[in-house]
């Protein structure tokens, strides 16, 4: 399938300094960066595409794969480690069936582990999309993941 | 500039401003070493390797990035550096496997030279280690990342100067590596197959295939000689192994005109050299079927067909051709052994790509259209490529342009297409076939119009009348009508091109195929005249040819109306001198042209042919004609390293020398005399192309002295004043005809082939630039130059 970047593209004046916003821009319009966008933008701006590739793997926020519609952060932060964050993540990637970095087969879930997320307060804690759930118990996850299994609103 | 003075180890130096330490230690011959600094890229001082000590810094410095300083004191050498080193390699180490026994690159590996410098043995920094798969599916390169100890001068050298952009540095931290998009297999990815990463890697992460297993660095002889492929006339060294196989190639990086680069076909394609079809042995046919036989006898036959042929139907009834890629040596031979036969009718084949009438080829060359010079590419301001995709055609020198281009070099482009992505045009002017004069007439009429006249014509009123004459109406608006390219852009680069200080304009054969031929090459010469000639040396125009010797193949006399450099057959003097000192008469007649041998022989008017090293049937427009008429000879002999199309026809076929299985000259496009030295000992019984006239010469009769091929090169200096005080010890650039300083010359000598090969495509109506009737400087000149004809 042929996706239509155009779109996207002329929003720029195709310049070799806007292809980090431009990344960033297409990955917001798919979701992920499609194999095929590389050629494009290496086109768009005149770098090779080996450049765009090698700009995009560098930074942790751009992605290569289709991710799920609920993007799970869980803490894995000093604070959480002591709170035992442990089990609560043990729990979740138990009950979505997937690890770290991963998506669920049905592309509802990516399951993520990140380093601090600012909340120590509420540790353990995770996010969901832009959600923050704290004071994880593993049947407290089991709990919020329920609840996801109905459409829910973001 | 002002100078720096500093001290290392003890050595005063003094340097450029803007030099780096470790330019100042080059100087004085401190050696310092370095994994990642590539003098021909911006500084990157990543691998720190070439850490030294600066009295008052507070810490070590990397001598590849930091800039010298007045009265700085550097130590190379001390215990503090040493150790930084030696923490440096053993970090490398912790992530590199020690597969010394069979790495390829053994015995000529940086990382292994210097951790033997420096007592480094394994490290003792243990952890994770890299595991990438190889890639190792295309025929010519393997890729070992587990190897790579991330210096990125492949990187830089892909993306900056060869432009193909196939790799960059993919991931990071721990598992970053080099690599593809994707991480494809190269032959996925936009590489070319130029193997510039692969002879600039440090370590035996990237290494040729076809050298795997067929010798240590030790075991194989380096041979310097000339690239046989296109007319840039590299300098290679051929890597041969115990076996007498060539296992790989390289270049030296002070070398020659391409300083250590090679493209794809000089760097990986010298398989063909020990192929299994190379003839080695004389045939002759009997009953259609090729029977192999002794060189007496072969040579004797030979003779006796060819004087036959003499005696039945006279000399005339020879025919020659030559090939535009043996040595300057062979050439001039040949052509002294069917002259001395008493016919006239020589050619060769590379002409044909650009020219039918020999004419054309000679005053193309014999003027020289090559005004500008090469090697200084890089001091242009302004390079102006006409229908020429170097990538393609040149590729080395597309690298010398792409590094001009990042120093700030404008590069522009008029033809069919956009040029290939790693040419650096900023501005292509695409039209239909053909109309490219047409641009080009718009691209001067912009420089009249808005006065920006700075070169020659600028003092010589008459000329640039006839110029203004010529490109009268072709205004950016008309222009624009009649071939699509927007009158903005043919602004542009005709201010930019008028603007330089040094404008280039570059041409390739493929004018003359999708061109309008020697319209545009006039087209060319006005251009420069009234803004590109300014007595610069990377001014005005060049041609660049096609195959390693197409301009020896011209000068050496492989064509039908000139005797070696341009002297007129059908002039008395000239056939006297060379008549003397062949002890021969020559035939005043001019001789016929291969395309003019082609149809005498279908009429029966030419017997026999002698084909050195040419294969006109897979090389000629018309197959089928050519065949018609080698099978209309009652003779035709054919010395080739293959058995080609041609020499299928042939009734005796003798097995000759590749390139690089013998000595003598080369010509490159700029005229530059280059020695070509044999690698290879010659396979089975060939004899070199050289060999094989000179015996033939024997057996016919001709009282030539047995000479040495240094010998020859000393007899054409002496006949042929472009290679005057030459020899194989000193050699130079030939000398042009002296007339041709001048570009008014050339025009003047084109003017003369109004007419001739037309090409036969759709242009747009223009009148042709004509200089004949031009007044003052020009008439003088043309005055000279009839003069200046020995």
């Amino acid at each position: 399938m042929s996706r239509d970047y155009q779109a996207v593209l002329e929003k720029f004046q195709g310049e070799q300094k806007e292809l980090i916003p431009i990344l960033q821009s297409v990955q917001e319009e798919f979701g992920y960066l499609p194999e095929d966008c590389f050629e494009k933008i290496a086109e768009y701006i005149g770098i090779p595409d080996s450049s765009v590739y090698g700009v995009a793997t560098f930074y942790a926020q751009f992605h290569f794969s289709p991710r799920g519609k609920y993007i799970i952060r869980m803490c894995r932060g000093t604070a959480c480690h002591v709170k035992g964050v442990s089990k609560a993540a043990d729990k979740m990637r138990e009950l979505l069936g997937i690890d770290v970095g991963e998506t669920t087969s049905d592309y509802k879930f990516t399951y993520e582990e990140v380093a601090c997320i600012g909340a120590c307060g509420l540790a353990p804690v995770m996010m969901i999309n832009d959600r923050t759930y704290g004071k994880l118990t593993p049947d407290k996850v089991e709990e919020i993941i329920e609840s996801y299994k109905e459409p829910v609103e973001a | 500039m002002s100078a720096i003075n500093l001290t290392i180890d003890g050595q005063q130096v003094e340097v450029e401003q803007g030099s780096t330490i470790l330019d100042a230690a080059q100087k004085v011959g401190v050696e310092i070493p370095t994994f990642c600094h590539d003098p021909e890229l911006a500084r990157l001082g990543a691998c720190r390797i070439c850490v030294v000590e600066v009295e008052k810094a507070r810490a070590l410095v990397a001598a590849c990035s930091a800039p010298a300083g007045p009265d700085m004191v550097v130590h190379t050498d001390t215990d503090r550096v040493r150790k930084a080193r030696n923490i440096i390699l053993r970090l490398i180490l912790a992530n590199h496997s020690l597969e010394c026994i069979t790495c390829e690159k053994n015995g000529d590996c940086k990382l292994q030279d210097y951790c033997y410098q420096y007592g480094v043995e394994s490290s003792d920094f243990v952890g994770a280690v890299k595991e990438v798969p190889l890639d190792d599916t295309n025929p010519f390169i393997v890729r070992d990342m587990n190897k790579c100890i991330l210096c990125g001068r492949c990187v830089g050298r892909c993306q900056n100067i060869v432009g193909a952009g196939a790799i960059d540095f993919i991931n990071r931290g721990f598992t970053s590596n080099v690599g593809t998009a994707f991480g494809d297999p190269l032959e996925d990815s936009s590489c070319v197959f130029c193997g510039v990463c692969v002879d600039v890697c440090p370590v035996g992460a990237l290494s040729a295939k076809a050298r795997l297993g067929k010798g240590r660095a030790w075991e194989v002889e380096q041979v310097e000689t000339v690239c046989p492929y296109c007319a840039t006339g590299c300098k290679v060294d051929l890597h041969v192994n115990e076996d007498d196989e060539i296992v790989d190639a390289s270049a030296d990086e002070e070398v020659g005109i391409n300083q250590g680069k090679l493209c794809a076909r000089g760097r990986f394609g010298w398989d063909f050299t020990r192929h299994e079809h190379r003839i080695t042995k004389p045939m002759v046919k009997e009953d259609g079927v090729y029977v192999e036989i002794e060189w007496e006898e072969a040579l004797e036959m030979v003779a006796e067909r060819i004087q036959e042929v003499e005696s039945n139907f006279g000399a005339e009834a020879i025919g020659g051709l030559a090939s535009s890629r043996v040595t300057n040596e062979e050439i001039y031979l040949f052509q002294k052994l069917l002259r001395s036969l008493g016919s006239n009718n020589i050619d060769h084949l590379g002409r044909y790509r650009y020219s039918t009438s020999p004419q054309t080829s000679s005053v193309l060359f014999k003027s020289g259209v090559m005004t500008g010079d090469l090697q200084k590419i890089n001091e242009a301001d302004a390079v102006l490529l006409v229908n020429a995709d170097i990538s393609q055609s040149h590729p080395v020198l597309n690298y010398q342009l792409r590094s001009a281009a990042s120093n700030g070099t404008r590069v522009f482009s008029v033809g069919v297409e956009e040029p290939d992505v790693s040419v650096p045009a900023e501005r292509c002017l695409v039209s239909e076939v053909g109309k490219d004069q047409a641009v080009l007439n718009g691209i001067i009429n912009v420089i009249l119009e808005e006065n920006l006249i700075n070169g020659d014509a600028a003092n010589d009123k008459a000329t640039l009348e006839e110029i203004k004459k010529a490109v009268d109406g072709f205004t950016p608006k008309y222009v624009e009508d009649v071939t699509g390219v927007p009158a903005t852009d043919i602004k542009e680069v005709a201010r930019g091109y008028a603007n330089a200080e040094q404008p280039m304009i570059l041409f390739n054969t493929d004018t003359f195929r999708i061109g309008a031929g020697l319209k545009s090459v006039k087209a060319m010469l006005g251009l420069a005249a009234v803004a590109g000639m300014k007595g610069v040396p990377a001014g005005g125009v060049s041609f660049l040819q096609d195959y390693n010797n197409s301009l020896g193949a011209t000068i050496l006399g492989a064509v039908p109306n000139y005797l070696p450099n341009f002297q007129d057959v059908s002039e008395q003097s000239a056939r006297d001198k060379f008549g003397k000192a062949w002890e021969t008469e020559i035939n005043a007649q001019p001789g016929l042209s291969l395309k003019q041998m082609i149809e005498e022989a279908k009429d029966g008017n030419i017997q026999c042919m002698y084909i050195m090293g040419e294969d006109p049937i897979s090389g000629s427009e018309d197959p089928e004609g050519v065949k018609d008429a080698l099978e209309n000879l009652d003779f035709l002999v054919v010395q080739d390293i293959f058995l080609s199309e041609t020499a299928r026809y042939a009734d005796i076929v003798l097995p000759s020398a590749a390139f690089a299985e013998k000595l003598g000259t080369y010509i490159n496009q700029e005229g530059r005399v280059q020695l070509g030295t044999p690698a290879l000992d010659l396979p089975g019984d060939a004899m070199t192309d050289f060999e094989i006239v000179a015996h033939l010469a024997f057996y016919l009769g001709l009282d030539w002295p047995v000479l040495f091929v240094g010998d020859v090169f000393g007899e054409i200096a002496s006949l042929a004043p472009a290679f005057e005080g030459m020899s194989y010890v000193s050699l130079d650039k030939i000398k042009q005809d002296p007339s041709a300083d001048s570009w008014q010359a050339i025009l003047n000598d084109l003017d003369e082939l109004a007419g001739q090969d037309e090409p036969q495509m759709e242009t747009v109506e223009a009148a042709d630039l004509t200089y004949l009737h031009a007044k003052g400087s020009m008439t003088s000149c043309l005055a000279e130059m009839k003069k200046q004809q020995v």
